[in-house]
């Protein structure tokens, strides 16, 4: 092993700290390697956000080789906000830290639809126009996991990190 | 067998179960004499259907209009966004809501894919997708059942999707819905305006038998359904290239002698040239007939969703 995540800290081989844990807030773990800027992207946190965040790329991982991890500090990420992510990273699991000890930690699931995340691929969809309507995609998950717009019913056969609206 | 239909909107094939859209098809079926002159119906009576046209139409707006005046009812029309608060900057959105007041069903044609499915998010009343940009038409995909059922049988059925696969929203819907029916279905195009992969992978997802080919002369022989389509000039860059794709895909009388005697010809129409008068005189030619089929199919629409009976 490489490195590891010890009560939030995350450590390299020597023992030294890479990132420093939390007090309270919340740890998103195991981020499928270089995704965690777009897990940002897509829970709305950006340059522009208040809170404090760590973030780390690449990390040594026992299950995956590699991982990213990003920590937000004083904020509780709900299940129905994070679970968006689950889209670009399904194996990412939220750690909720309140007083420096882990006192919640689930994985991310896919919800049965999400809006205004993703940007539908079709050019003419009425979802790309000026009208009041947010991106709203329908959910399958049975494998292999498939996207519906809501609007156009195309269904999305591209990467979705390129149809993220942030 | 009763199936709730009252205060639904019509926006996609996807929304209706192959019993379902047996269920509309036997009700166009019990409506058909009401659509000839003669037999009168008053079941929409007191009842107002608005048109909601953003985009140009012949068939579909008047079929609409007929299958209502028969039933009763009254039509509203708007025809064009310059006709419309939409020229000054009104949104679809707050048009429909509006005219939701005013009617007890819409029927939108709009160029944007998905406005229906908006539309119907706005409204109070039921709303028909008359077609929305490249998306669907599901009131021409019940019309061209019907005349399946009609004409030749949609079991065991062969059909021959031809034409602009690409952009035409009728072969999208069409298809899906044979799918349902387990139909062997030819997708016949040129490559540049071939069924999009998205399509192509949804409808294999559910189990769809898909063939595809560039050439007419390989379907004729051995399908019981040739669906004719237009292939718009207006998405070729180069004029020479439409000039050449839209030739080789013109069905002529001379054509038909290998086509099997029950063979039928159906067009969503308007046509340009892809049919030969010559073939409006054979046996195969059924796509007047299926143009009227438009009012009974859209007769039984309009008498599920808002009839009093229901």
């Amino acid at each position: 092993m490489n490195g590891s995540f010890v009560g939030g800290n995350v450590m390299n081989v020597k023992g030294e700290m890479r990132i420093k844990g939390i007090e309270n807030g919340t740890v998103i773990d195991h981020i499928k390697s270089g995704q965690a800027l777009n897990v940002l992207r897509i829970l709305g946190i950006s340059s522009k956000s208040a809170e404090v965040l760590s973030i780390a790329m690449n990390v040594p991982s026992k299950l995956t080789h590699k991982k990213d991890i990003v920590k937000v500090e004083g904020r509780e990420l709900s299940p129905s906000e994070v679970n968006k992510i689950a889209l670009i990273t399904p194996d990412a699991t939220i750690n909720i830290v309140r007083d420096s000890k882990v006192i919640e930690k689930h994985k991310v699931s896919l919800p049965n639809e999400i809006t205004g995340v993703l940007r539908c691929a079709n050019a003419n969809c009425i979802s790309n126009t000026s009208e009041p309507v947010k991106p709203r995609f329908i959910i399958s998950k049975e494998p292999p996991v498939k996207l519906r717009c809501f609007y156009c019913d195309r269904l999305m056969v591209e990467d979705v990190v390129e149809h993220l609206l942030f | 067998m009763s199936i709730g239909f009252s205060k639904r909107h019509v926006i996609s094939m996807r929304d209706f179960s192959r019993d379902e859209i047996d269920y509309i098809l036997a009700e166009a079926e019990r409506l058909e004499p009401y659509a000839h002159h003669g037999k009168t119906s008053d079941v929409l009576d007191g009842k107002i259907l608005a048109n909601l046209f953003f985009e140009p139409s012949t068939r579909t707006r008047l079929s609409f209009e007929t299958a209502m005046k028969r039933l009763g009812g009254e039509v509203l029309n708007v025809s064009s966004t310059e006709g419309s608060s939409m020229a000054k900057g009104e949104t679809l959105a707050d048009t429909v809501r509006v005219i939701s007041g005013y009617c007890d069903v819409i029927v939108l044609r709009h160029p944007k894919d998905g406005a229906a499915r908006m539309a119907a998010n706005c409204s109070d009343v039921s709303v028909i997708n008359a077609g929305d940009g490249t998306g669907h038409h599901p009131t021409q995909t019940l019309l061209d059942l019907y005349a399946i059922r009609k004409e030749a049988s949609l079991d065991g059925l062969s059909i021959a999707l031809v034409g602009d696969l690409k952009y035409g929203r009728t072969v999208h819907s069409l298809a899906y819905a044979l799918t349902l029916y387990g139909a062997k279905i030819y997708l016949v195009s040129p490559e540049e305006l071939r069924m999009p992969d998205s399509i192509k992978k949804d409808l294999n997802d559910l189990g769809a038998c898909l063939e595809e080919t560039s050439n007419i002369n390989d379907v004729i022989g051995g399908v019981s359904v040739l669906y004719m389509t237009r292939i718009q000039k207006e998405r070729f860059m180069d004029p020479v290239e439409y000039d050449k794709v839209a030739g080789s895909y013109r069905i002529t009388a001379d054509m038909l002698k290998d086509a099997g005697d029950d063979m039928v010809i159906m067009h969503p129409l308007p046509r340009v040239d892809e049919i030969a008068p010559d073939v409006d005189e054979t046996k195969h030619a059924v796509y007047f007939r299926q143009s009227f089929y438009g009012v009974p199919v859209r007769m039984a629409v309009l008498s599920l969703l808002i009839g009093s009976e229901q």
